[in-house]
C-alpha cells in the first residue's frame, strides 16, 4: 500500500484563547436554551423547591421557628441548597449518562470541540438555574414570608449557593459516566431525595433523630446547608473553612471518579 | 501541456485536491479487542486523496470501530493509526475532519439552525451558516427544533453537521441507514457533490448498491479482517453471478462438473445452480437432458452476491486477501 502520508501542510493555528472562550459561551448558551426548552427539567427544577418553600416556609411555618430564626428564613437557605443540588445533579447526572449513553457525546467528541467547553457549559448551565431558584425563594420569603435580609447578605447567599453548585456538579459528571441513559435519573432521585432529608434540608437538622445529625455531618449538602445559614443568621457549628474543605474535598474526589469513567469509556464500544 | 488554458483555478485545485499517491488516514496493522472480541484483526486500511472510499460488510464486521479509531474515539489495541501526517486526536486534525455517526439521541429541543451554528463554531474556518443549510436541504426547515424532524431530516441535520466546518475529509458511517428510497437518493446526490468539490470520503455501509453508487474504490470488511478491495466493478465481478432453476434428472453431481457452477442445491423438485455465466451451463443442461422443464435465469442480485462472498468467508473461516 502507499505509504506516503499527507503532511499537516496548512497548518491550522491551535484555537486561541479568545476564539476558545467564545465557544465556550456559546455551548453555555445553547445548553441553556437546550434545558429551558424541555419543561421537565426546567420547572421541577426551579418549581419543586419554590413550591415547597411556599408550602412548608410561608404557608404552614409563617411564625414558627427555627434555632435563632423564623422557619422561613431557615428554609430560605436550605431549599436554595436543595435547589441548587437538583439543578445541578440532573442536568450533569442525567445529562451526561443520556448523551454518553445515546451517542451524542461522540459526535460532539469527534468534532473540534474544545473537551472543556462541554462540561463549562453544563456548570455554568446548573449555576444559571441555581441562582434562578435562589431568586425566587427570596422574593418570595422576603414578599411573603417576613425574611429580613441585607441585600448584601442577600447577594452573599446567592454568591455561596452559585459556588456551592460546583460540588454537585462534579458529582452528577461522576454519576452521568457511570450511570446508564435509562437508570440515571432514577439514580440520581435515590441519591437526591435523601440526601436532601438526612442533611436537614427540609426540616431543621435538629428535628432529626440523633444519629442522622451525626450522619449529616459526612454529607456535603449539609455542609453547603450550613454555610448559607450562617449568613442569614441561622448556622449550627463548626466554621466555615471547615465546610468549605469539605465541599472542596468532596469535589475532587467526583472530579476523580468521573475522569476514571471518562478514561474507561475510551475502551468501549460506544466510547 | 494540453489545452491547460481551458482548466479552470478551481479544477486545478480539484485536481490537486485528487492525488491518489497521497493516504490522507491510515489504520496500519490495527488490531482492535472489547474485552473478548476482537473487533479488527490485523486490518491495514488507507484512505487516499480525493477518492470515496465505501467500507463494505455486515452489522458487526468491524467498519463502525474502524471509523472509531480513525476519528480517535477509540484506542486500537495494536497498531497505529494516522489522520493528515498526525493523531486523529489532536485538535488541527478535527478541524480538517467532519464525522458523520451513529446516534441514538440528539439534543431535541434545539433547533436545526442552531445546532449547525454551534458545530460550526468548532472549526476556524467554517462554511456560512446559509451554505450549510443549502447543501444539506435544510433551509426549509431551519427553524424547526431537532425532535420535530423525520428521520430522513435528522439525517440531513447530522450530515450538516459533518460538513458545516468545511472540512477536506469525512466521516459517514452508515449515512443512509433507515431512509426511504428518496431520502437515500437525495443524500447520495448531496455526497456526489461533495466528491466533486474534492473532499475525501470514508462512507461504511452494508449495501453493495450504495458502495456501487457512490464509491471510488471498496473495501469489503467481515468478521474484523478485509476480504476484498476493488473498484465497485472489480468487486461486483468477484460475486456476481447467475441463479438458474430447474426440473431436472441430472443428478447434483454430475450439475456440479459442469463449467462454471459454483454451487447446487435442492430445493424441492428443482435444482438451484449458482454460475459465474448461465449460457455454458443451459447449453450443458439442455444436452444432458432432454426431459428438462422449468427453467429460470436470474441474475444473482447485489445483495446475494455480497452475502456469498462473506458466507464464503464465513465458512472458510480466514481472510482471503483480494486485490
Amino acid at each position: 500500500m502507499a505509504t506516503t502520508l499527507a503532511p499537516l501542510t496548512s497548518v491550522i493555528p491551535l484555537p486561541q484563547f479568545s476564539r476558545n472562550l467564545f465557544i465556550y459561551l456559546k455551548e453555555a448558551k445553547y445548553e441553556f436554551l437546550k434545558y429551558l426548552r424541555i419543561p421537565i427539567y426546567s420547572l421541577s427544577t426551579v418549581l419543586f423547591p419554590v413550591m415547597f418553600y411556599v408550602l412548608f416556609g410561608l404557608l404552614m411555618g409563617r411564625h414558627g421557628s427555627a434555632g435563632q430564626i423564623g422557619v422561613s428564613t431557615y428554609l430560605v437557605a436550605t431549599y436554595g441548597t436543595f435547589g441548587v443540588m437538583g439543578a445541578s445533579l440532573f442536568a450533569n447526572g442525567v445529562g451526561i449518562a443520556s448523551e454518553r449513553g445515546l451517542g451524542w457525546m461522540q459526535v460532539k467528541r469527534a468534532s473540534p470541540m474544545p473537551p472543556f467547553a462541554y462540561f463549562f457549559a453544563k456548570f455554568v448551565v446548573s449555576m444559571i438555574f441555581s441562582s434562578m431558584i435562589i431568586l425566587l425563594l427570596l422574593t418570595s420569603g422576603i414578599l411573603f414570608g417576613g425574611v429580613h435580609i441585607t441585600f448584601l447578605s442577600a447577594l452573599r447567599l446567592l454568591a455561596t449557593l452559585v459556588v456551592g453548585a460546583i460540588p454537585f456538579c462534579a458529582m452528577g459528571l461522576a454519576i452521568g459516566y457511570f450511570a446508564g441513559p435509562n437508570s440515571a435519573p432514577a439514580m440520581v432521585n435515590m441519591i437526591y431525595l435523601p440526601l436532601s432529608f438526612a442533611s436537614g434540608l427540609w426540616f431543621p437538622i435538629e428535628a432529626l433523630p440523633g444519629f442522622l445529625q451525626k450522619i449529616a455531618t459526612l454529607l456535603p449538602p449539609y455542609h453547603l446547608a450550613q454555610l448559607a445559614l450562617q449568613i442569614v443568621g441561622g448556622g449550627r457549628h463548626g466554621s466555615n473553612s471547615t465546610h468549605w474543605e469539605f465541599l472542596a474535598g468532596f469535589t475532587l474526589l467526583c472530579l476523580g471518579i468521573a475522569r476514571i469513567g471518562f478514561q474507561r469509556d475510551e475502551g468501549k464500544t460506544y466510547g | 501541456m494540453i489545452a491547460t488554458a481551458r482548466i479552470t483555478q478551481k479544477e486545478l485545485e480539484v485536481m490537486r485536491l485528487r492525488d491518489p499517491k497521497i493516504v490522507v488516514a491510515s489504520l496500519n496493522h490495527v488490531r482492535k479487542t472489547y474485552g473478548q472480541i476482537e473487533a479488527l484483526k490485523n486490518v491495514d486500511l488507507a484512505v487516499r486523496q480525493g477518492e470515496l472510499l465505501a467500507l463494505l460488510g455486515p452489522n458487526g464486521a468491524g467498519k463502525t470501530t474502524a471509523v472509531k479509531l480513525l476519528l480517535g474515539l477509540a484506542k486500537p489495541t495494536a497498531g497505529s493509526v494516522n489522520v493528515f501526517g498526525g493523531d486523529p486526536v489532536d485538535a488541527r486534525v478535527r478541524m480538517r475532519t467532519g464525522a458523520m455517526l451513529q446516534v441514538a439521541k440528539v439534543p431535541e429541543t434545539l433547533r436545526v439552525r442552531e445546532h449547525i451554528d454551534l458545530f460550526s463554531s468548532y472549526y476556524s474556518a467554517p462554511l456560512p451558516l446559509s451554505e450549510t443549510l443549502a447543501i444539506a436541504g435544510l433551509e426549509p426547515i431551519a427553524n424547526r427544533k431537532f425532535g420535530e424532524l423525520s428521520g430522513g431530516q435528522r439525517q440531513r441535520v447530522l450530515f450538516a453537521l459533518a460538513i458545516c466546518g468545511n472540512p477536506n475529509l469525512l466521516f459517514l458511517d452508515e449515512p443512509t441507514v433507515g431512509l426511504d428510497v428518496e431520502a437515500r437518493r437525495l443524500l447520495w446526490d448531496q455526497i456526489r457533490k461533495l466528491l466533486s468539490k474534492g473532499k475525501t470520503i470514508l462512507l461504511t455501509t452494508h449495501y453493495l448498491q450504495e458502495a456501487d453508487a457512490l464509491a471510488t474504490r471498496v473495501v469489503v470488511i467481515n468478521r474484523g479482517a478485509i476480504i476484498a478491495e476493488g473498484t465497485p466493478s472489480e468487486i461486483k465481478a468477484q460475486t456476481a453471478g447467475k441463479q438458474i432453476r430447474c426440473v431436472t434428472s441430472l443428478s447434483i453431481e454430475t450439475v456440479r462438473r459442469m463449467y462454471g457452477v459454483l454451487e447446487v442445491r435442492r430445493d424441492r423438485e428443482a435444482l438451484e445452480i449458482k454460475a459465474t455465466e448461465a449460457e455454458p451451463v443451459l447449453r450443458e443442461l439442455l444436452d444432458g437432458d432432454r426431459s428438462i422443464s422449468g427453467i429460470e435465469v436470474a441474475s444473482a442480485g447485489l445483495e446475494e452476491a455480497f452475502l456469498a462472498l462473506t458466507t464464503e468467508d464465513n465458512s472458510q473461516q480466514k481472510a482471503l486477501r483480494g486485490n
